[in-house]
């Protein structure tokens, strides 16, 4: 009997020669006249094991990891497809630690499922969720979706079912659902993770949206730095049409909905929804001025859905299992599941999804392991590049929506990035300013001009000139910068900034002057 | 490619990645070539095809190689990757090398943040590269071409 040997097509996974241990796994199958099928799944998340290799067995799926193409011949030498013992083996995939104690709900396929199979996809509890939605009134899913709790896990953390409810209540003929899948933060990968290692419970989310608010047509807007998501998305939507998921007659239901990705061009801030919306309409990027909100004028001015990749990607099970469950995770106005991504210098990074209420301790050092380079966490940014950075002292915080307010830090999308005691807070103050600068859309102008002004002034800082009049030059334009920008872009660069003033002070004011 | 999509909704933007695709870069002269096909301005073909990073005004090397600067690849030692790069190709940010094989871009993010830092070459994404396997990769992409 043929056996089943999953090898990651995750881009974190081929960018440490997932391809090459493919084709190596394939070859010397041939060779030795074995019986295999490789499976191009998605990543588990574990990605200090990548490329982690995975054999489906009787005692069910076991792990190697990390392997190279090299590894090969031995890992077939001890019958690693059949579970065999070799230094490189790591026992059943669900039972290593990392992966056991976490709660998978809107990752509960990633990584285990054929990417894009529609079959394996409902084998494995897919397309449950628009069954239910297909037996409900429209009124009733929007009602499951704000019962749900469930928040934007783009970065706002605007409640989705209000979202959905004003769209709903517009009585226009054309309405649109849009996927924000402009994944720019620093730090954050889960949304690339879903589109590439389960995109059909994306895909199953925005059709269960367009039948929810009556819009026929979805678009995905999603960033050109993810040719191999593309790739992905486009094969699953493809074999959805296929299996008449998508398209005039949705499951036999006379209801239709159509959907295809389109790619942007390399700008952070369409990342924002009425620039992605811009964007989508095939103009520059710049920011619009709300009101009107994009749920009452959005793409091509009707109304219209703009959520996350995750957001979207949470509504099946939410439709599946019931309201409750899904907000019987979480904690206060939290509810649900968070997929949290361990970045930049830790140990063990990759993807922890858990009900909300986990301490940054515990994912930093239970999870993540400690630093990669082994020296001390100085500080870890959360939620991009216009995330506070936050002290060690304060580790102890609970990684939820008000605890990080509280703090004065942003949950954003939920991405985490580590660095270690060699860091220099300075020039990340001064980066934070820089890529403002790049990146601004340059409508407004204390984005625009500020940021510019911003490096000039950090460049003073660092070079240790007139220290005390600088900072506080800073500190006015950083209060400019939040009060009158028009989006986040400059309205929340002043946050890295100013956090680390404000708890790394020394690394401002000890410039030897030049 | 413009007589298949123009009629597609807000279809410039895919336009232009089908002629970025096709020809490597945007070249002036399609500029009021789109601006006609598609009744707008040249100034709004211009202002769209100048606002997006990833959208070229001139032909690039064969390859392009692009480094992550952004806050994860940072902290793990991204800087002085771009420095080796940099010294390795002999050319600065937006500049292609002498023998017309490879153009150097920044590049904010490439979402492999877990395996820092990252850069792509093409559409290979690669991870965890040090100065050193920098230079495996470009031994073997030498092998390769």
């Amino acid at each position: 009997m043929s056996i089943d040997v999953y090898v990651p097509r995750d881009s974190g996974a081929l960018s440490l020669g997932a391809e090459a241990v493919a084709k190596a796994i394939a070859a010397e199958a041939a060779a030795r006249d074995v019986d295999l099928r490789i499976i191009r799944n998605g990543s588990r998340g574990m990605f200090w094991l990548e490329p982690l290799v995975e054999v489906a067995t009787a005692a069910g799926r076991v792990a190697y990891g990390p392997v190279t193409a090299a590894d090969v011949p031995s890992l077939f030498d001890a019958g690693f497809h059949t579970g065999g013992e070799h230094r490189l083996a790591l026992g059943v995939t669900g039972e290593l630690p990392f992966l056991k104690s976490q709660q998978r709900l809107t990752f509960q396929r990633v990584g285990i499922v054929d990417p894009v199979s529609v079959s394996d996809y409902v084998t494995h509890g897919g397309y449950q969720g628009l069954r239910q939605a297909l037996s409900m009134s429209q009124a009733d899913i929007v009602q499951a979706v704000l019962d749900s709790g469930l928040r934007g896990r783009g970065g706002a953390a605007f409640p989705t079912g209000i979202k959905w409810k004003t769209v709903l209540d517009q009585q226009v003929p054309q309405k649109y659902v849009t996927c924000n899948a402009d994944e720019g933060d620093s730090g954050t990968f889960a949304d690339r993770m879903l589109m590439e290692g389960d995109p059909l419970t994306l895909v199953e989310g925005l059709t269960i949206a367009g039948l929810a608010v009556g819009a026929t047509q979805g678009y995905i807007y999603l960033r050109c730095e993810y040719p191999h998501a593309y790739q992905v998305l486009k094969e699953a939507i493809a074999a959805a049409y296929q299996a008449r998921y998508l398209g005039a007659d949705v499951m036999g239901s006379g209801r239709r909905f159509d959907l295809e990705v389109r790619l942007g061009a390399g700008a952070y801030v369409c990342g924002e929804e009425t620039s992605m919306l811009e964007s989508l309409e095939g103009k520059r990027g710049e920011i619009r001025v709300r009101p009107p909100l994009p749920a009452i004028k959005g793409l091509f001015g009707q109304p219209t859905i703009v959520n996350n990749v995750i957001t979207l990607a949470s509504v099946p099970i939410i439709l599946s299992k019931g309201a409750a469950f899904y907000r019987d995770f979480g904690t206060g106005k939290s509810r649900g599941t968070l997929p949290i991504q361990l970045a930049g210098n830790i140990k063990q990074g990759g993807l922890v999804e858990r009900a909300f209420g986990l301490t940054l301790k515990e994912l930093l050092y239970e999870y993540g392991g400690g630093s990669a380079s082994g020296r001390a966490i100085r500080t870890v940014q959360v939620g991009g590049p216009l995330g506070a950075y936050i002290p060690a002292s304060q580790f102890d915080v609970a990684v939820d929506y008000e605890s990080l307010s509280a703090i004065g830090a942003l949950l954003g999308h939920g991405g985490i990035v580590v660095f270690d005691d060699t860091i220099d807070m300075a020039k990340m103050a001064r980066y934070a300013m820089e890529f403002c600068a790049i990146e601004s859309c340059g409508k407004c102008t204390p984005c625009r001009i500020g940021s510019t002004r911003g490096v000039e002034v950090m460049d003073r800082i660092i070079a240790g000139v007139d220290t005390e009049r600088n900072l506080q030059l800073l500190e006015e334009l950083c209060e400019t910068m939040l009060q009158g920008s028009l989006c986040g872009l400059g309205g929340m660069t002043p946050f890295p900034v100013t956090s680390a003033l404000k708890h790394f002070a020394e690394d401002f004011r000890s410039r030897a002057r030049h | 490619m413009v007589a298949t999509l123009r009629t597609r909704p807000g279809a410039l933007l895919e336009i232009l990645h089908g002629v970025q695709t096709e020809l490597g870069f945007i070249p002036p002269a399609a500029v009021p070539v789109l601006a006609q096909e598609l009744n707008l301005s040249r100034a709004e073909v211009h202002g769209v095809v100048t606002f997006y990073h990833y959208f070229r005004h001139s032909a690039p090397g064969r390859h392009t190689v692009r480094v992550c600067q952004a806050e994860a690849c940072q902290s793990m030692g991204a800087e002085q990757l771009t420095e080796h790069v940099k010294k390795s190709l002999g050319v600065d940010f937006h500049e292609t090398t002498a023998d017309g094989r490879f153009t150097l871009e920044p590049v904010y993010c490439l979402g492999n943040c877990a395996c820092s830092p990252a850069l792509m070459r093409d559409e290979d994404l690669f991870g965890r590269v040090t100065p050193a396997r920098f230079d495996e990769l470009m031994a073997e992409w030498q092998r390769d071409s």
